[in-house]
């Protein structure tokens, strides 16, 4: 069969679990007064179209920021002011300032599906199929196959169509973003990721990697002269990235410190709920989060993310060949997640850790009936393609056997948030364990059978 | 090209598609359901709580039972499951009940009455001439599992809308598969239980008569012992059957049950016209009754005020052609399944030629047939699959039938929430049947000739204008069933040069029965 036709296949098969996962319940479904993240994007087009740029970040009286108020960078901002436009076309009523907080209805579930969906199709799914098309090694099949286990990937579509997120959009240019500097642009590969930035500052992630990528390879075309020159339009295409992204926040001072006040949130602690990562699971044995004091803790975390990433941006920035690339994206991202501040469980977006949430949410079925799927096609898919078998399969019981134990055994009365706390450092120990490996595997670079030789 | 890895475990990539299928139909619990659901569950409620004496009588819901006493028993078997999901689902007062849990052991059911269709695919796949040495997505079993286990119609027709047609049609296919493996008396037997759980399968029943008669009570060859024993046994079938019934009622419930079963008050057509005969002759009265208006050769007065287009499902006449009974629809599909039968009578062609003439009865009772359901049109797409597989004809033929048929069980869904859902599903098996027939036929040329090619791509403007454009329109207050009636009058000529097409086809094929040794 050919490639275009079975990789329609995968795509359509990935936008009907992605649907049919939207008819289940969202965040905060009937949960007033607060609701959940649906509400909170609501509430964003509604205070984007109704309120004046210099509005948005601020604490006015049209503006509660203790409701929902926006704590992502500008691009958040501007898509919901498109989503608003055209929800005040189908119905004003979704967008009314202050009467509409709260709403809730078939119809206006669906606009809201059909805007995730929207954006997924324009920009997550045409970035993945070129990715596993240019970028996947193997036979055509093997990309088809790696094609659809991305775009079956639970995480993704539970928090995006269950919970409900736009994590599509910032992933999405993100991997363009991968995808331009892979294939050798590298201004429009910094010209998407910039935009990802922009989109959610979670990207950061992603930015030293990115950073150290681009950096060396300048210096290694020499510093004076073509690598210098290089230098010079990439800095140059992000900044007016930047520029024309905070546009209208730059007439005042105070705008964009707001703003950052905003998305960086320093006066909450060092997490919040029950995240997979070390301060969290530290915290069970040494209750860090009230013996150290607020600097101390920033201190903390932010030395150790600087140890932990520096080995791999070093390593990239003395190599940078996409192999290498790919690896610090993980190593990076997986450092953020486990010691920066305030970090959030859909940082990691991955499936079977995040069940205490989407217990939450009323989105069980949905969950087990994708990590079960996606789970069964990876490795069956894997072990037929890559011919092994044995170690990943005891893995299929393991997490069977958790989320089952999670769902139905009551915890005992003292400890009430057992489960979501053991799951919660069992996942860390995974991290933990996964950021070794990728690390050690980057540096050392162990003899790879095929020698990929992608030019820049 | 090769895959990297050797086919190890030939059967792996079968248990994987019927396991990636549930998975979507679980994904589906929560979708749109129809009022079939209220039918099913008021049928759990009443096999539960009453004596089986009364199924036929109870009333106090609209759904009354209208299926054969096995399917009853069925339905009966599943209520003692039921008790466990929830209670208040069998009380038979509880009238569109629908609790989560409701949801869940009634969709469940679906889901898991499907393992019999999964055991019937594979054993027809067992009865496939295999070509060895492809690799697998260019297998035929791989396609005839993939059009049967992720078939359109089936997923939506069972696990939106609501029925139990993957069970029914796994028994139907499990019995095609006896046949095929000249197990006669188990496929016999399988037809008997399938009639008695579903009756609109006497569809196909004159096939089976005529075929069994013919190749196992009647056979040229000289064991005549054989044969009439053969005969015996089919006519113990029969009176097992008839035993069976008795054994369940009192003898003067048959005419109750029958009243039930065949109920002929219901119109000529379905509110929404089933993309048969009927809805040509339909339109073409209404045009000839506009056009007859306007060169003055009808008085307007004259005319009956509603039509058919007022979508109700009531008996209306025709106005300007003679208007149709159910005596005539019968008369026209005796008609049209005739030449088949005889066919089969004098040239046997061995199994293949029985689901031949299997599939243009089913055909030809769903293009003549009185009130028919659009989904009829499954019972005719499905036993095609096997032929499809096999033959360059065949393939092209369920290509035009398929993609026309599951096109007009689109207004079936009809909520917004599942529109997405049923274009991306469509695509998928289009897709998907397009090419892997494409390329496993591909010597000889292209498989569909322009003018078919663009008839089918007519399907998407059509889906555009009646589901995106015509909403938008002022007309859609003023005529609202015209776009299903286009959709259904559309469809209409595709399923109708389908069954011309079969039809020269098995009357055009030559004899191989004897070149045919294997199974």
């Amino acid at each position: 069969m050919e490639n275009w036709s079975l990789f329609s296949l995968c795509v359509l098969l990935g936008l009907t679990s992605r649907w049919a996962v939207s008819f289940h319940s969202y965040s905060g479904a009937g949960k007033p007064p607060m609701f959940g993240d649906y509400e909170a994007q609501r509430h964003w087009q509604e205070v984007t179209y109704n309120l004046p740029v210099h509005e948005w970040y601020f604490n006015t009286t049209n503006n509660d920021l203790n409701y929902w108020g926006l704590d992502y960078p500008p691009l958040t901002a501007y898509h919901s002011l498109v989503c608003a436009y055209v929800a005040k076309l189908l119905n004003p009523e979704w967008v009314e300032l202050h009467a509409s907080r709260g709403y809730e209805s078939h119809s206006h579930k669906l606009f809201m599906r059909a805007t995730v969906l929207f954006t997924d199709i324009l920009i997550y799914i045409p970035a993945v199929l070129l990715y596993c098309f240019y970028f996947c090694d193997g036979f055509s099949k093997q990309k088809v196959a790696t094609a659809l286990c991305i775009l079956l990937y639970p995480g993704l579509i539970l928090i995006d169509y269950g919970h409900f997120q736009y994590n599509s959009v910032s992933l999405g240019l993100a991997l363009w973003g991968i995808l331009g500097l892979g294939l050798g642009w590298d201004l429009f590969g910094s010209l998407a990721f910039t935009l990802a930035l922009n989109y959610k500052q979670m990207e950061l992630y992603h930015s030293l990697p990115f950073f150290c990528y681009l950096l060396g390879k300048c210096i290694k075309q020499g510093l004076i002269g073509r690598g210098f020159f290089q230098l010079a339009k990439i800095s140059l295409t992000v900044l007016v990235t930047f520029a024309l992204c905070w546009m209208p926040f730059l007439s005042d001072p105070k705008q964009p410190l707001q703003v950052l006040h905003r998305l960086f949130p320093f006066g909450r602690g060092l997490f919040e709920d029950k995240v997979a990562n070390t301060w969290c699971s530290l915290n069970v044995l040494i209750k860090i989060k009230t013996l150290l004091s607020r600097e101390t803790q920033l201190f903390l975390s932010f030395a150790l993310t600087l140890l932990f990433i520096l080995p791999s941006s070093l390593k990239l920035l003395s190599k940078p060949n996409l192999w290498q690339f790919k690896l610090a994206l993980v190593n990076s991202s997986l450092a953020f997640f486990l010691f920066s501040f305030q970090v959030h469980e859909k940082s990691i977006l991955l499936a079977a850790f995040m069940l205490p949430l989407l217990v939450k949410d009323g989105l069980l079925l949905p969950y087990v009936v994708t990590s079960l799927a996606f789970l069964f096609l990876s490795l069956y898919l894997l072990s037929h393609l890559t011919r092994t078998n044995e170690p990943l399969f005891w893995y299929f019981p393991f997490l069977v056997i958790s989320v089952a134990t999670f769902v139905w055994l009551e915890p005992p009365a003292k400890f009430p948030d057992l489960f979501p706390v053991l799951v919660s450092i069992l996942s860390f120990l995974h991290f933990l364990g996964f950021i070794i490996y990728f690390n050690l595997v980057q540096l050392m670079e162990p003899q790879r059978k095929k020698s990929q030789k992608k030019t820049n | 090209t090769v895959m990297a890895a050797p086919v190890t475990n030939d059967q792996s990539w079968f248990f994987a598609l019927a396991l990636g299928v549930s998975f979507l139909k679980c994904l589906l619990i929560n979708a749109y359901h129809s009022t079939d659901f209220e039918v099913h569950r008021n049928w759990l409620a009443l096999t539960h709580s009453l004596p089986a004496a009364q199924w036929y009588y109870e009333a106090t819901s609209e759904w009354t039972l209208d299926y054969p006493p096995l399917f009853a028993w069925f339905e009966y078997g599943l209520s003692h499951i039921a008790r466990f999901f929830d209670k208040e689902m069998l009380v038979v007062q509880n009238l569109n009940y629908a609790s989560p849990a409701t949801i869940l052991f009634q969709r469940l059911s679906v889901i898991v009455a499907d393992v019999v269709f999964f055991y019937a695919v594979k054993e027809c796949c067992k009865s496939l001439r295999e070509d060895k040495g492809k690799d697998l997505l260019g297998k035929p079993s791989f396609i005839l599992t993939v059009l049967l286990l992720w078939n359109f119609g089936l997923l939506i027709v069972d696990h939106i809308h609501f029925q139990y047609n993957g069970f029914l049609f796994g028994v139907l296919l499990l019995s095609i598969a006896r046949h095929f493996q000249n197990r006669h008396f188990e496929g016999a037997l399988l037809f008997s239980i399938l009639l008695n759980l579903k009756h609109i399968y006497l569809y196909i029943a004159p096939a089976y008569g005529i075929y069994l008669l013919r190749c196992f009570c009647f056979t040229q060859s000289n064991d005549n012992i054989w044969s009439r024993y053969n005969y015996l046994k089919i006519w113990n079938l029969r009176r097992f059957i008839d035993k069976f019934y008795s054994s369940l009622f009192i003898k003067g419930q048959l005419p109750q049950v029958l009243s039930r079963l065949f109920p002929f008050k219901r119109g000529l057509c379905h509110a929404y016209w089933a993309p048969n005969i009927w809805a040509l002759y339909n339109i073409a009265d209404k045009a000839f009754s506009i056009l007859g208006v306007k060169f003055k050769l009808l008085d307007i007065n004259k005319l009956p005020k509603a039509s058919m287009t007022g979508g109700l499902v009531q008996e209306f006449q025709h106005s300007v052609l003679p208007s149709v009974s159910p005596l005539a629809t019968l008369v026209c599909t005796v008609l049209s399944i005739l030449p088949a039968l005889f066919r089969i009578w004098h040239r046997p062609n061995g199994a293949r030629g029985f689901l031949r003439c299997l599939v243009i009865c089913a055909l030809g009772s769903f293009m003549f047939g009185w009130h028919v359901h659009e989904k009829a049109i499954l019972m005719a797409i499905l036993p095609l699959s096997l032929l499809a597989v096999e033959s360059r004809e065949d393939a092209r033929i369920f290509l035009i039938l398929s993609i026309t048929g599951h096109y007009s069980l689109f207004p079936l869904l009809f909520t917004t929430q599942e529109l997405p859902i049923k274009i991306f599903l469509m695509l998928l098996f289009t897709i998907f049947s397009l090419t892997s027939l494409k390329t496993l036929f591909r010597k000889g040329g292209a498989l569909l000739n322009p003018l078919e090619a663009t008839y089918l791509l007519g399907l998407i403007p059509l889906e555009l204008i009646c589901e995106f454009v015509y909403p938008l329109t002022v007309w859609q207050k003023t005529f609202p069933f015209l776009p299903l009636m286009l959709t259904s009058v559309y469809c209409a000529l595709g399923v109708t040069y389908a069954f011309i097409r079969l039809y020269i086809s098995l009357l055009t094929c030559s004899d191989s029965t004897k070149k045919i040794k294997t199974q």
